[in-house]
Formats: structure tokens, sequence, C-alpha cells
């Protein structure tokens, strides 16, 4: 979770189920083009309805209201469910991918350093090692921290997908702020 | 039933219950064209596809029911961008079928081809680009479901040629219509909001009843939802004053005695000073447009917040509601008329209000509507000509206009009786708006006299649709205000850019305007002097063979006022200079 300096949170993860149809996902970032909302992530893929697809969208709640975003995605024709995961009530993951400088200095320190983070090697070569680490946003924030002293040379990061949590009754804890649209 | 896709999509226009379309035809739209041949679907053929869009907008102004509008692809598309988001911004139920480039061609830089959804996207409640033959029917029962519930809008609807080309594989299909069910079941995501929340209405109750200074702050959805009965009704049991918005005009009659008119940029004193002093605003189908708010942080600052509208995402999006109901205007309006009702029953009395209808009054006694008469030898005042024909037409009469000083003068000095008589642009204030929308209400309601009144300059980007007027027998009435400039800009010009005149200027004689209007088969007429204003609109009013041009030679120094200069408080608002000494007495009379 980001935290502004004053301690307000900056970044809410809203799970969007769409109809899984030709250009929704550009309906969507129309939106938040056009209405001046900025996107920190976006990740985007089919459900297990195949009529559906499910949109993980990190937005930045400083550029504008939550509710705002909300209400006026819910306007998208194709947009089904919105729900607001509280990331205290949700499992977020993400899969990071990167090619580090590594010579024959620093491979060891690179190396040590995927395995405390329980990263893979993908790809080597004499120079340079192509990692991979999939885990909760903040655990893959510092794994890139850490690594950029060595030399990034390419990163990619999937951005974060996440579901609602668990409950002990099995029932998820969703808090579902889709209204309803018009 | 076999039938191609192009009968397919006509068919499915008539079982909607189409009367008539507005368009033009082209290449990538001509198997469309074919089957209209045999339909008692009535087309009107257009000089440009903007006249369409605009027709189609003014069509559902003054009926209701949705407007459809049919072009081609690539260029065709392109130019009724404006209408559509001209409906878009205005809320207005539109249908537009645009053509589009063969499905096996799309993507390839054809011929005409653009992306019509993509542009239209952000400008459409919604659109779709069809693929197969077989989904025309049920496309177009969802285009105009959409386009007509909850809070009315555009629809576009992208149709590529192949799938309705007879001589094409692809437009093969077995007809069929689909029932409301299979419809819904289509629009997962789509449940416009009907009735409101009970507990919020009676809360809106209670607010209403506690407040001492209240006004209704009425907006377009009031129309849009039918509600000008319910809206009347809840006034005159609650007593409390309403002003309409330039979208709202005649949806509460003017000579009603708690109508306090036009608010905003260049609303009335009364309107606008009411508001901001007002402890209570019961905004129905309002939006807090720029216009009607000035500087937003010093709008209405002691007023609590009741707000009604059919888009829950317009409940906060410029004032946060004390209570914020969203519902159709005219359900939620009478369930708030049974709460009061209750309320009343049961022994709730509002507070005594008679202070607030005197405080009032004597703001509409120091400050009504006016202007300086005009000295003899002078060119014609354009709120005299409007005061002319405001009393030379039938009441229930559709007033049309542009965009511009013309539009506001029309808006303030015209007594609206009815709902449904005023049509203009006022979201995206479209120049050109009113010489096509007056023709699409006009063939809506061929009952009804209908005057356009325009500016020189936009009767200039549009004029070309009254030759498809003259073409299709449809009787419009144009009174064009030439002050020979683009007379906004100028008003701004002078007033904040110190007289500083910038590619405003558009001269009074060129073009000449009675001959273009003969050479389009309309009547031409000139006035230049009071004395010929009268006998011009009599004589205007008498032709209902063929439409009508008469140009008014105004005086391009008049300005429109009151003003509430662009990002200022309504509280400085900027009353006519002969009125101005007036202020300064009674600034502090409105507390």
């Amino acid at each position: 979770m980001d935290v502004t300096p004053g301690g307000a949170v900056r970044h809410h993860t809203l799970s969007v189920l769409v109809e899984n149809r030709p250009g929704v996902l550009a309906r969507v970032a129309n939106l938040f083009s056009r209405r001046g909302y900025n996107i920190f992530s976006l990740a985007v893929a089919p459900t297990e309805d195949e009529r559906l697809s499910r949109l993980t969208i990190v937005v930045d709640v400083e550029s504008s209201p939550l509710e705002q975003i909300v209400k006026q995605l819910d306007k998208l024709v194709n947009v089904v469910q919105i729900t607001e995961l509280d990331p205290r009530d949700s499992v977020e993951r993400e899969l990071l991918l990167a090619t580090v400088q590594a010579d024959p200095d620093t491979r060891g320190q690179v190396l040590e350093l995927t395995q405390i983070f329980e990263g893979r090697i993908l790809a080597v070569s004499h120079e340079l090692l192509t990692v991979s680490l999939e885990g909760h946003p903040t655990k893959v924030d510092d794994f890139e921290q850490l690594l950029r002293p060595f030399g990034i040379v390419e990163l990619q990061r999937t951005g974060r997908v996440a579901l609602a949590r668990l409950d002990r009754d099995g029932d998820s804890r969703l808090r579902s702020v889709s209204g309803r649209a018009s | 039933m076999e039938m191609n896709g192009a009968q397919a999509l006509i068919k499915a226009l008539e079982m909607e219950g189409v009367e008539v379309m507005f368009g033009l035809p082209g290449g990538a739209i001509l198997p469309v064209y074919d089957p209209i041949l045999d339909s008692p679907i009535r087309h009107i053929l257009v000089r440009h596809e903007q006249g369409a869009g605009h027709m189609a907008e003014g069509y559902a102004h003054a009926t209701g029911r949705p407007g459809v509008a049919m072009v081609t692809s690539g260029p065709g598309a392109t130019n009724i961008v404006t209408p559509i988001c001209d409906a878009y911004m205005d809320s207005v139920p539109m249908v537009v079928i645009t053509g589009q480039v063969g499905t096996s061609s799309i993507g390839t830089d054809a011929f005409q081809e653009c992306d019509t959804t993509g542009i239209t996207r952000s400008i459409t409640k919604h659109n779709e680009l069809i693929t197969r033959a077989e989904d025309i029917p049920r496309v177009v029962r969802e285009a105009f479901h959409i386009a007509t519930t909850g809070r009315p809008g555009p629809v576009l609807i992208d149709v590529p040629k192949d799938i309705v080309d007879p001589k094409h594989p692809h437009s093969k299909l077995d007809w069929y219509w689909p029932s409301d069910d299979e419809v819904a079941a289509g629009l997962p995501g789509y449940h416009p909001v009907t009735t409101g929340d009970p507990t919020a209405i009676r809360r809106a109750a209670e607010l209403i009843l506690r407040s001492e200074r209240p006004v209704i702050y009425a907006g377009g959805g009031i129309l849009k939802a039918r509600a000008a009965d319910a809206l009347r009704e809840l006034a005159e049991l609650t007593g409390i004053h309403v002003v309409t918005t330039l979208m709202a005009r005649g949806a509460f009659p003017d000579d009603h005695e708690l109508c306090l008119g036009m608010p905003g940029m260049h609303g009335n004193y009364t309107a606008v000073t009411a508001m901001q002093r007002a402890d209570l605003l019961v905004a129905l189908g309002a939006r807090f447009d720029d216009r009607v708010t000035g500087k937003v942080d010093a709008f209405a600052p002691g007023a609590k917040i009741v707000h009604v509208d059919v888009d829950p995402a317009e409940l906060g999006k410029v004032r946060r509601p004390d209570v914020g109901i969203a519902g159709d205007c005219r359900l939620v309006i009478e369930e708030l008329v049974e709460a009061l009702r209750e309320l009343a029953a049961h022994g709730v009395e509002a507070p005594d209000r008679r202070p607030w209808r005197s405080t009032i009054s004597g703001w509409q006694e120091r400050f009504p509507l006016s202007y300086e008469p005009p000295v003899e030898g002078d060119a014609l005042k354009p709120q005299m000509v409007l005061e002319h024909l405001r009393e030379s037409v039938p009441e229930d009469t559709i007033l049309c206009s542009g965009v511009g000083q013309h539009q506001m003068w029309a808006s303030q000095y015209w007594r609206f009786r009815h709902p449904y008589t005023w049509v203009n642009s006022g979201g995206l204030g479209t120049m050109g708006f009113s010489v096509p929308a007056a023709i699409g209400a006009k063939v809506g309601r061929p009952d009804r006299m209908v005057w356009a009144v325009d500016g020189d300059g936009c009767f200039q980007m549009t004029a070309q649709e009254l030759v498809t007027a003259t073409a299709e027998r449809i009787p419009v009435k144009v009174a064009i205000l030439n002050n020979a400039y683009l007379g906004m800009v100028r008003q701004w010009q002078e007033m904040f850019y110190d007289e500083r005149y910038s590619e405003v200027y558009l001269s009074p004689d060129l073009p000449d305007y009675v001959k273009w209007a003969e050479a389009m088969g309309c009547v031409g007429l000139r006035v230049e002097s009071p004395e010929e204003i009268q006998p011009a609109i009599d004589k205007a009013n008498e032709i209902d063979d063929r439409p009508v041009v008469v140009e008014f030679r105004t005086d391009s120094r008049e300005k429109v006022f009151p003003m509430v200069a662009a990002g200022q408080s309504n509280d400085s608002i900027q009353v006519p200079p002969h009125q101005a000494d007036a202020t300064h007495r009674t600034g502090e009379g409105g507390r």
C-alpha cells in the first residue's frame, strides 16, 4: 500500500469484471485518460467465465476521488462489477522479470539476492542474468531496489493482480462498490 | 425468415418505431439505402452530415423520442462527430448508424476508412462495431434501449459493408427480434436506476421542511424524465421558488409566480442571487455546470444541497450533496411529494418564509431583465426583436437557437410556458445548431410553429440545410439577429481584452442573407428599422409552405447582461450599466 507523506493511502486497487469483448480495455483506458485519472498499474486476463475478463487496476487517488472513478467506470456499459480491494482483505501478487549486469565480480551477489527473495534465474550469459520474482508487490519493490545498484538492463513488471482474501467461512469479504449504471 | 443485413437493419428500425431518419448516403452505407425505398420510414436527405445529427437532436428534443441519423464511413462519420458530442453533453437520446469498410478491410487504411468507434468512444453513451449480420437486430435493440433509458445519450452503431451487402455471403441472416429478457441478458453491466432510496427521500423532505431560504434548481433532467408536472406539484405544494437552467427552460412556466427564470453566467439577478443566498438548493436533474455555479468554491456558500440525478456519477462530482438521490427525476419528485405530505400530516411545518419571499420580490423589482431603449436612427435592439417575436407567435411555439449572444437573449426574453418548446445546444455550445435542429423539431412536431433564432455567425455554419427544408417541405422560420460580428466573442474582447477586436468582424452585407435565403428556396426578408419588425414577423408567420428567413440588422454594441465573468463568484454579478447604481445601493439588501 502506497502512502503519501500525510499518511493517506494513495493507491487503491479495483477489481473490475468486464465483458470479454473487443475494445473493452480501450474503453476503460479511454475513460481514465478522458477524465484525467491516473492508472498506476493495470492487468487484464480472461476469468473462469469465458464471457468475462477481470481487470486489476491500481489507481492513483491523488488525481481524483476514488468515488468518481468508480462511478464513471460503472457507467461503461461493458463493465459488469467493480470491487474495491482493501489490501488488508485481499491477496495481491505481481511478477517481475529483470535482466541485470552480472560480471564475474558481482554475479555471486546477484545470485545470492535472488535466492534470498526466492526468485529464479531464467537466462544466463557472460555478463548478464535474467531473473524473475513473483510475490507481493512490496516484496517485488524491495527486490527491484536491491537489484538496481548492479545495473538493470531491462525490466518488466506485470502490474499487480489481486483477489479478495477468503475468511473462515469461505465467503470472500468483498466490498462491492459498484453502483448501478446509468 | 432469411434476409440480408441491410434489410434486417431497416426492419429493426421499423420495429423500434422509427418514423423518420436523417442522413446522407455514401459508399460503405450504400447497401442499407436500398431497402429504405421499400420502407415506411421517412428519410430526410441532408446536405451535410452535421445537419443530420443536429436534426436528429432537434427531433429528440421536441418529441422525447430518439433521433436517428445514418451516414457513411470516414468523412460521413467524422462530420457527425460534433452532433454526437453535442447530444452526449446535453443527454439527448440519439442513435447514429455509420457505414464502415468491409470487415476484411478494417485496419488497412482502406478508402473512406476511419476508426469511428475509437473516435466516438468518449462522446457516446455506448458504441458498437457489428461484425456479424446475425447480430444486427440485437445490437439495434440494445442501442435504442441504452439511448433512451437511464441518463439518455447518443449510441453509435458502426456497420461494415460486407455484412449488409446482399451480394456478399456475410450478409445472410435468419431474422429474429430479441425479447426484453434477451436484451437484458446481452447487457449484464447495464442497470439504470429508477426509484430513489426512500430513506434519502425522507431526509430530503425533512431538509426542505427545515429550510428558511430554499430554491429549487431545475435542470435539463426534468425534461428528460418527463417530470415537468411533478416539478410543478412540488413547487406549489412547498411554495418554493424555481430556477430553470438553460437546459430546463420551459420545464416550469416563466409566468408562474414561483418562477425565477434562468440562473448562471447570463442568468437574471434574482435567480443568481437567490441561489447564492439560499440555505437549501434542491437540485433536480441538474449537474452544477460551471456556467451555473461560477467559481465553485463561492457558489451558494450557505446552502445545503439535495441532489437528485439519474446518473449516480453526477452526485458529488462538483459539489458534495447533503442528501444525494440517484433516481429518475419524475419518480423521485413524486415520492418526495408523498414524503412531504406525510410529514405535513404529522404536523411538521416549514418555518416562516415570508421574509425570504419578500427579499426575492425586492430583487425582482429592482433588477428586472432590462435593456436601454434604442435611440432613434440606431440599429435594432436584439432584445426588442425577441419581444416582438415572443408576442406574435402561439404560446406553444418551439424556439430553437444557436450559440452566443442571441441564444442568451432568446433564453432571457422568451416567456416559456410549456416544456419541450426550447431547443438549444447547452453543454457543447455548438454554433450552427439552430437551423438543422429547428428542421428536426418541425419534422417531429409538424403541428407546431417552429422559429430558429440565429446569429449571423451561426447561420453561416449550417444554413445549407435550408435547402433540405425547402426540398422536404419543412416550413421552419429563421430570425437572424445580424450584428455583423461573432457577438459573444466581441463582447468578451470589449470587456476583458481592452476592446482589442481580433477576428470577430463578419460584415452585415456579406453574404446577402435575403438573396441567400431566396437561392435556397426560402422567402427572404430584411428588417432595418423598428417599424418594419412587426410587419415582417406577421408576414413570416403567415407563410406555411416554405421556410422563411428574416434578417434583423441589430446593434453590434449591445451586450448580454447580467453577466458573471468566467471564473468569478456569482456574487460579482454585473447588471447592465443603467442598473449598476442600484446595485451599490442595495448590495447589502441581499442578505
